[in-house]
């Protein structure tokens, strides 16, 4: 037994940059002494909880029992990768605890407002619906609509909800009394695909936002004038997504199999990202959750003044950047996704390949550490953040993955699919962690409220399922 | 020259009587009348032949009126919302629609145990001993008539071996042997090959049932794991029953159609 001995160690952070000189550590430490050990290392006032990896496999148990495991030389220094990880952590959802009627068709999508105090739902018998998380009851059913609203985007401040619809229009609502800020606004000529809001730490109060439509065209709408302020045309079939980035960019896919940047004061393609072999269905951002949540956090939901909300933001939005640019991943029906880096070069980081049917959804966690992919093979793959490498398969759905949803502190996954179930998927083990049945139908939306309390579905069933712990 | 050429040359060469279109008008204007007092009066299979050929020509003439009048018609603005609403990342592609999730899996369980069923082809023709089996001779004279050979389609299953040959009663020839069945689910109206796990009931009687024998109306059970469904409890179905609709014997292929 080699527990005496000691073995030459290297911390490092994610980025690879080590935290100072290589140390002699006895073999018989575990991830809690080394927690400590970097906490002190950093200087940290808040100590945060780490997760370390060697060779990117986790370290469970004591130094000693992974170096017989795999082998591993005393003789060389061995580096360790400390991953820092959110410090409150979220319970897994286990059963439903109330399932609410009140659409009368199929409900399209649904979404937490980013201070996860409102619910919101889009579906297709033309209303937008607003429930009460409390009671756990409808609150307001807004009509506006003529035809299926098919996407919803709450504004990141959380004072606005825009809705589009299958006709083109888009409608603003108020989620406190659930009126509608005007009449709907046209422009698209066929129906919007996806609704992307400006980041709340560039604007504050949020004005504008970007939807993306069938007739190829991405649009840039203002709130408060009510108007198209741009029209960025440029792709020759559907857009699929449209993503408002934190630099200040915009993503736009479509299914001419192309991405196109642009840049927002003057509407002007900066780059085009090529690839792709067929329609590109999806993208995801490394710090869409956080553009997503604005300056709403788990511990303040309450604001004094725009400016500190922006603040705030900044804040956030700058810690999960670090220094690194931004990233983004594309998926799409050529059963592969990219992972590109588009502010500083057009062409892909990495190609990851190992679907078998088309991918339907890619999210990357909060901390932007997992990009996970959900696909119409009936798997979920989960890939390294920064580098794109294949991580693990999750398998256990029988019908294709429509929707992805991560939990705030980035330790589960959420997954909805054909076959009317849920599950949450764990990260540490990589494994099933929960498996929620109960729909009747299809699962077509999922989403986990921002503080981490609740799980919100919906499908063809025409309910709302409120999950919890 | 027949009669309506010379008239038809005077007016050529005179034009139309002075009086002609005063005439012509007022014989149509009296043509409502008569044709009202023909209505009225005509009587036995004439007045039944008019009174239908009039009715057609009143329904052709509501027609047009209506259409002519739509100009001035107010109508409310019709919504075309349609049925079957999906998400936009679903929209641009045609689905083909699988079978729903089993509802009544209680009922079926209940059902299952009373050994009563709600089936397609509730009653068969019965068939005979004779006609399904063939006697086989054996025995060094060929006196002895004990074997006996099945005619019809069987199912036996992976693991099946025979017995040794001098101690089986029934054979099974491994040509009318199937391990699939072309399943076809009655709401979806799609056919699928799937394998059939085990025979649930042969109305004929229990011993073909425990011999495998599949004949028209016989319940078989085949694997569904295919179609994706789930229970509301979350598990997967993998097995569901299917009933035999043709004789497989003739046909050489087993039908049936799946019991939701």
């Amino acid at each position: 037994m080699a527990s005496g001995n000691s073995v030459m160690c290297l911390l490092a952070d994610p980025e690879g940059k080590p935290f100072g000189n290589p140390l002699y550590l006895p073999q018989n430490v575990g991830p809690s002494e080394l927690n400590i050990l970097v906490n002190n290392l950093q200087n940290n006032d808040e100590k945060f909880p780490y997760a370390f990896y060697v060779n990117d496999k986790e370290l469970l148990g004591q130094l000693g029992a992974y170096l017989l495991e795999n082998n591993v030389s005393v003789e060389q220094v061995l580096k360790i990768v400390c991953q820092p990880q959110a410090v409150f952590r979220v319970r897994p959802v286990t059963r439903c605890s109330a399932t609410i009627t009140g659409h009368t068709e199929a409900v399209l999508s649904v979404s937490f407002s980013p201070d996860g105090q409102h619910l919101a739902s889009g579906s297709g018998d033309t209303t937008v619906r607003f429930w009460d998380l409390n009671t756990q009851t409808p609150l307001h059913t807004c009509k506006g609509h003529k035809n299926w609203v098919l996407c919803i985007s709450w504004s990141p401040d959380g004072k606005q909800l825009v809705s589009g619809d299958k006709d083109g229009h888009i409608s603003l609502w108020d989620p406190n009394d659930g009126k509608a800020n005007g009449s709907p606004m046209n422009g698209h000529k066929k129906w919007i695909t996806s609704l992307s809001w400006e980041p709340s730490h560039l604007q504050t109060p949020s004005r504008r936002f970007a939807s993306a439509s069938k007739d190829g065209d991405v649009r840039i709408w203002d709130s408060m004038l009510r108007k198209c302020v741009m029209c960025l045309t440029g792709h020759t079939l559907a857009v699929t997504c449209v993503k408002w980035s934190g630099e200040g960019l915009i993503y736009s896919s479509s299914q001419d199999c192309t991405i196109k940047v642009w840049e927002t004061s003057q509407g002007k393609l900066i780059r085009e990202l090529k690839g792709h072999g067929h329609w590109v269905n999806t993208l995801a951002l490394s710090t869409e959750y956080v553009l997503r949540t604005g300056p709403y956090d788990y511990r303040t939901y309450q604001f004094s003044s725009s400016d500190e909300m922006k603040e705030a933001a900044l804040t956030r939005y700058n810690a999960a950047k670090r220094d690194s640019p931004e990233r983004l991943v594309s998926g799409s029906d050529d059963f592969t996704m990219f992972l590109w880096e588009p502010s500083i070069n057009k062409h892909p980081k990495a190609r990851m390949t190992g679907h078998q049917q088309l991918v339907n959804h890619v999210y990357f966690s909060p901390d932007g550490r997992w990009i996970a992919s959900a696909s119409f093979d009936k798997s979920v793959k989960l890939w390294n953040g920064s580098t794109g490498e294949f991580v693990a398969t999750f398998r256990g759905h029988v019908g294709p993955v429509y929707q992805i949803s991560w939990s705030a502190d980035s330790r589960l996954l959420l997954s909805g699919s054909k076959d009317s179930t849920l599950k949450i998927w764990d990260m540490r083990t990589r494994k099933l962690r929960e498996d929620l049945p109960g729909h009747a139908d299809e699962v077509f939306s999922v989403d986990w409220s921002p503080d981490g309390k609740k799980v919100a579905s919906g499908g063809k069933d025409r309910v709302l399922k409120l999950w919890m712990a | 020259m027949p009669q309506g050429d010379h008239i038809e040359l005077h007016r050529k060469r005179h034009g139309y009587r002075p009086d002609y279109f005063e005439r012509k008008r007022k014989k149509d204007a009296r043509e409502v009348h008569k044709r009202s007092a023909f209505a009225q009066k005509a009587l036995g299979i004439k007045g039944k032949m008019f009174a239908r050929k009039r009715y057609a020509e009143k329904a052709v003439m509501k027609k047009t009126l209506a259409m002519h009048s739509e100009k001035t018609k107010r109508r409310k603005v019709e919504d075309n919302v349609q049925e079957g609403a999906v998400p936009a990342y679903l929209l641009d592609r045609d689905e083909t629609t699988r079978a729903k999730v089993l509802s009544n899996t209680i009922k079926q369980k209940r059902k299952e145990k009373a050994g009563k069923w709600e089936v397609p082809l509730p009653k068969v023709r019965p068939i005979a001993e004779d006609e399904m089996f063939r006697v086989i001779r054996s025995g060094k004279r060929k006196t002895k008539q004990w074997k006996r050979m099945v005619t019809k389609a069987t199912f036996v299953g992976p693991g099946f071996t025979r017995k040794p040959p001098k101690y089986e009663r029934f054979i099974r020839p491994s040509g009318l042997r199937f391990t699939k069945a072309h399943v076809t689910h009655p709401e979806l109206k799609c056919t699928l090959n799937l394998e059939i796990i085990g025979v649930k009931k042969n109305p004929n009687g229990p011993m073909y049932t425990s011999l495998g024998v599949m004949t028209k109306g016989t319940v078989i059970e085949v694997n569904v794991s295919e179609l994706g469904l789930v229970t509301p409890a979350g598990k997967v179905v993998w097995g569901k029953y299917a009933q035999v609709t043709n004789n497989p014997e003739n046909d050489g292929c087993i039908n049936a159609v799946l019991l939701v």
